[in-house]
């Protein structure tokens, strides 16, 4: 049976209609054709499908969607300025390198977002634990790390 | 020459798109009617199927097609072709597929999935390779009369048994690698549909669009659809690493189910499906022995290697030879001696992955080249600068050596370790080093090792460049691009890059043997030169002067000895586009290197020219735990020329991190053909928090033949790393680690029996 769910998605107030066995990640790419977030592995392994609720870095494949009822959603689409310009973590990952393949990217970039809204300087330490739960294959991370140590706000 | 757009930091193309989650991957991608296919495997490792019931799925509603082996008609693929996409009579491994549905959404299929029961004979299952060769064990396949498969890899130079008995020093042992896997973030999938006149159009992420097409050409022959047309589409790609070198059951499946619903069919790997069902870096054993004179000078190696082949043959099985360039090419060896099998088993079956049997070989000779070293009383670092390959060498298996820049990385790694050279300088402390030799020109595997471009330029200096190499990542699309805005005197953001259907470039032999930089770079420097060529002749006309007089900077064509006399690249395109008789402005080549393939005795240049490199690492172990600590990690290798550093130190670092992988903390484990840690959270994968500070040390030796000067460097980065670390263990405390990966469990029970 459909219920009905009212969250904030990327700053706007939305009002959908869901299953209550869905997962957020189905909401968001299959309902709501969000396709940037990815699903890298299902089960909460390798963050390729991480957004922030309230703040926090959630992975989405694991959040049961009638748990966003008031919460406050951003996805990788909640990043860029309304105009289309890049926020400053996206600037960065495209200057430093940071993309090979891509598809850990935009859960990485939320994963960085989501320790930088915490800490405006974090260390390398800090970052390295701050995407830890993001698995990326193509580039051992080095130019990850240089690219959110650029981006934090606190430079 | 001042370069504007080549050797320049540049971000990658595709970028943009990829951070911001625009880019579309095929998970990504639907099309109108679109069905989703999923896959039954199989439940045992070796059997007949008995029976197979398939009515109840075929109930479920929202269930478009059933398939089974039975309902298809005969076709293998593969490189051996001895794995039919359905299962009839036989399966030969847990991820044999026995049926298939294709339903109106992937719960219904999965679920539909689970009503097929299927009945099993058990036989007599061989996981283990030296059981599979022995005398009397069953058959995988009873067609093929032996379980060790018809390609009898064998490579011979000079006399190794005169050589052994000369040698002052020799040194034996066996050394054995593990069952590894892409672990690709992006998992595999494909979309098949079907025209109204039975062309098909493959949605895919394959590195190999063009062999693809091949395969799939010749399926459509088999399934009745002789003469069609088939058109690759690759979707963004989501990592490759050679898992996506040949074609798969998926693609045919996929296939089978759009034929036989009339609609577009979608098959994308779950990550269970991912570690299952996708081919990995194959186990093997080695035997390797080696000698030296008294002066250090290596005499000979002799090696002899066995490889789980596993069920069916995809290019896992010719893994040999490439592993034949470290075996006698990497250091100075005159007598040499090589055999490999590759033997079918009841696991899952092996394919290329990064490296292509190189890391395995070069963890057997870079640790048995330690221990001749100190058999023979050298330093190790000294004795490797003894036997190290030299410029303009020829070695014994044919291979034409050009640039070398062997020595200058290992005295990088020296120096960028704050190392010696020697064993034991710092107590409590290890230093290790292991040196690579790669293909840094492509590789004729294939008969063509080709590769197409077409370029054509519009009023406004915006540039297309139509190529047949695939970006998997690597960023080959920004490499290109950099190429032909240097030759035309453009930004790299006027040039786009197409390289992702079949149907628009033409044709390339894909992404392998660290090939795209050198050939596809290649092909599109000829065919800007011939649009460079063009487009001098026409401002020489405009100009008054003589087009060999002629640069392009900015978009600005002037002449050399006096700029003022110049005019605006798109005023000259106009010019001619609009003149009677008028033309735009096209090009096309097609760049094959001057690359052999071996002879029957696996010997000829196979490359034109070689990539070297050495890794170098400091480490210490914690004799309580095991634990082996990277405290520092150089990796320095011999590029040619750096035509994008930022996207080269990314291949290297990238690759470093894979191999750190591969030498502490990643194994397939299976237990009677059952993978026991098929997910990210049991296959240990490094993490950010796992990275070591690496350092990639760039050598430049500008190859003549290479574009600007440039080597292929996909690969080399993951090879020498497992044997540096393990002799780095070595020198730390005193154990040889012989098999990988080295975890602590092994580190620490090698602690005890020392």
């Amino acid at each position: 049976m459909g219920r009905e769910l009212s969250f904030e998605l990327n700053g706007e107030e939305i009002k959908v209609e869901v299953e209550a066995h869905w997962t957020l990640l189905y909401l968001l790419r299959e309902k709501l054709g969000l396709k940037g977030t990815k699903e890298g592995c299902g089960y909460g392994e390798c963050g390729a499908c991480t957004v922030i609720i309230d703040g926090k870095a959630v992975n989405s494949c694991l959040f049961p969607v009638m748990e966003a009822e008031g919460k406050q959603v951003t996805t990788i689409e909640g990043l860029a300025t309304k105009e289309g310009g890049l926020h400053p973590l996206q600037q960065a990952f495209v200057d430093h390198g940071a993309v090979q393949c891509g598809f850990c990217t935009p859960g990485m970039i939320m994963s960085a977002y989501a320790l930088c809204q915490e800490k405006a300087l974090p260390t390398d330490e800090e970052i390295r634990e701050g995407i830890e739960g993001n698995l990326c294959r193509c580039t051992g991370y080095a130019l990850i790390i240089e690219a959110i140590r650029a981006a934090s706000p606190g430079r | 020459m001042e370069l504007s757009a080549v050797g320049k930091r540049i971000s990658k193309k595709d970028a943009p798109s990829k951070v911001t989650g625009s880019a579309a991957y095929i998970q990504d991608v639907t099309l109108p009617g679109m069905l989703y296919g999923k896959i039954l495997y199989s439940t045992v490792a070796h059997g007949r199927i008995t029976r197979i019931d398939t009515s109840r799925a075929e109930r479920l509603p929202g269930v478009k097609a059933v398939l089974t082996g039975a309902q298809i008609p005969p076709f293998k693929f593969g490189v051996y072709k001895d794995n039919p996409p359905l299962k009839t009579g036989k399966v030969c491994s847990l991820r044999d597929e026995v049926a298939a549905v294709a339903a109106i959404d992937p719960e219904i299929a999965q679920e539909a999935l689970d009503l097929i029961s299927v009945e099993y004979e058990e036989l007599p299952a061989l996981f283990d390779p030296l059981a599979a060769m022995a005398e009397g064990a069953p058959l995988i396949h009873e067609e093929h009369k032996t379980n060790i498969l018809k390609m009898p890899w064998k490579l011979m130079t000079g006399d190794v048994a005169e050589a052994r008995k000369a040698a002052a020093f020799t040194v034996e042992d066996t050394f054995r690698t593990q069952w590894v896997t892409h672990c690709c973030l992006g998992t595999s999938g494909c979309i098949a549909q079907l025209d109204g006149a039975n062309n098909l159009t493959m949605y895919s992420n394959t590195q190999i669009p063009y062999l693809a097409q091949k395969d799939f050409i010749e399926a459509l022959g088999s399934f009745g659809m002789k003469g069609r047309r088939v058109r690759v589409i690759q979707s963004v790609i989501g990592g490759g690493f050679g898992s996506k070198l040949d074609t798969y059951a998926y693609e045919y499946i996929a296939i089978l189910l759009a034929m036989r619903t009339r609609k577009p069919v979608k098959i994308v790997f779950t990550r269970e499906e991912e570690f299952l069902a996708t081919s990995p870096r194959q186990c093997t054993i080695t035997r390797i022995s080696q000698g030296c004179s008294k002066q250090g000078k290596l005499l000979f190696r002799e090696m002899e290697m066995i490889l789980d082949n596993g069920a069916y043959t995809s290019w896992g099985a010719t893994t040999p030879s490439v592993m034949m360039l470290p075996i006698s090419s990497l250091y100075r060896v005159a007598n040499v001696k090589y055999t490999a099998k590759c033997v079918y088993t009841n696991n899952t079956y092996s394919q290329a992955m990064r490296g292509y049997g190189n890391p395995q070989a070069t963890f057997a000779i870079e640790s048995s080249m330690e221990q001749l070293a100190e058999a023979a009383g050298f330093d190790p670092f000294e004795f490797r600068q003894i036997n190290a390959n030299q410029p303009g060498e020829h070695t014994p298996q044919g291979f034409k050596i050009t640039t070398c820049g062997l020595s200058e990385c290992m005295e990088a790694v020296r120096k960028g370790l704050g190392w010696s050279g020697k064993r034991g300088e710092k107590p409590g402390r290890g230093f290790g080093m292991a040196c690579l030799v790669h293909v840094g020109g492509g590789a004729r595997v294939y008969k063509s090792d080709g590769c197409g471009t077409m370029i054509k330029i519009d009023d406004y200096g915006k540039i297309d460049v139509f190529t047949g190499s695939s970006d998997i990542g690597q960023g080959s699309e920004t490499i290109i691009a950099q190429i032909v805005a240097e030759v035309l005197g453009v930004p790299v953001d006027d040039v786009n890059v197409i390289n992702n259907d079949t149907d628009v470039c033409p044709w390339d032999v894909g992404v392998h043997a660290s090939r795209t930089t050198f050939v596809a770079g290649n092909s599109a420097l000829g065919a800007a030169q011939r649009i460079r060529t063009q487009i001098l002749e026409i401002a020489g006309a405009a100009l008054d002067e003589d087009p060999s007089g002629l640069d392009i900077r900015g978009g600005t064509i002037f002449a050399k000895h006096n700029k003022e006399k110049n005019m605006s690249l798109t005023k000259a395109l106009r010019n001619v586009h609009y003149a009677p008789g008028g033309k735009v402005l096209m090009a096309e080549y097609f760049y094959d290197p001057p690359n052999e393939n071996f002879d029957r005795e696996f010997k000829g240049n196979l490359s034109c020219t070689y990539a070297y490199g050495a890794h170098g690492v400091e480490v210490e172990v914690d004799k309580e735990t095991g634990r082996v600590r990277i405290v520092n990690y150089v990796a320095a290798h011999d590029v040619g020329k750096a035509l994008n550093p930022m996207l080269l130190e990314g291949q290297i670092t990238g690759g470093g991190a894979m191999g750190l992988g591969y030498a502490l903390s990643e194994e397939m484990i299976y237990k009677e053909g059952r993978l026991m840690n098929g997910s990210y959270l049991d296959y240990k994968m490094l993490t950010a928090r796992d990275i070591p500070p690496m350092q990639a040390v760039i050598v430049e030796t500008d190859e003549l033949d290479g574009p600007f000067g440039a080597k292929g460097i996909g690969e080399p980065g993951l090879v020498p790393t497992a044997p540096a670390i393990a002799n780095a263990i070595y020198d730390a405390v005193g154990v040889r680690i012989k098999t990988l990966p080295m975890t602590p469990e092994r580190v620490l029970s090698a602690l005890k029996e020392k």
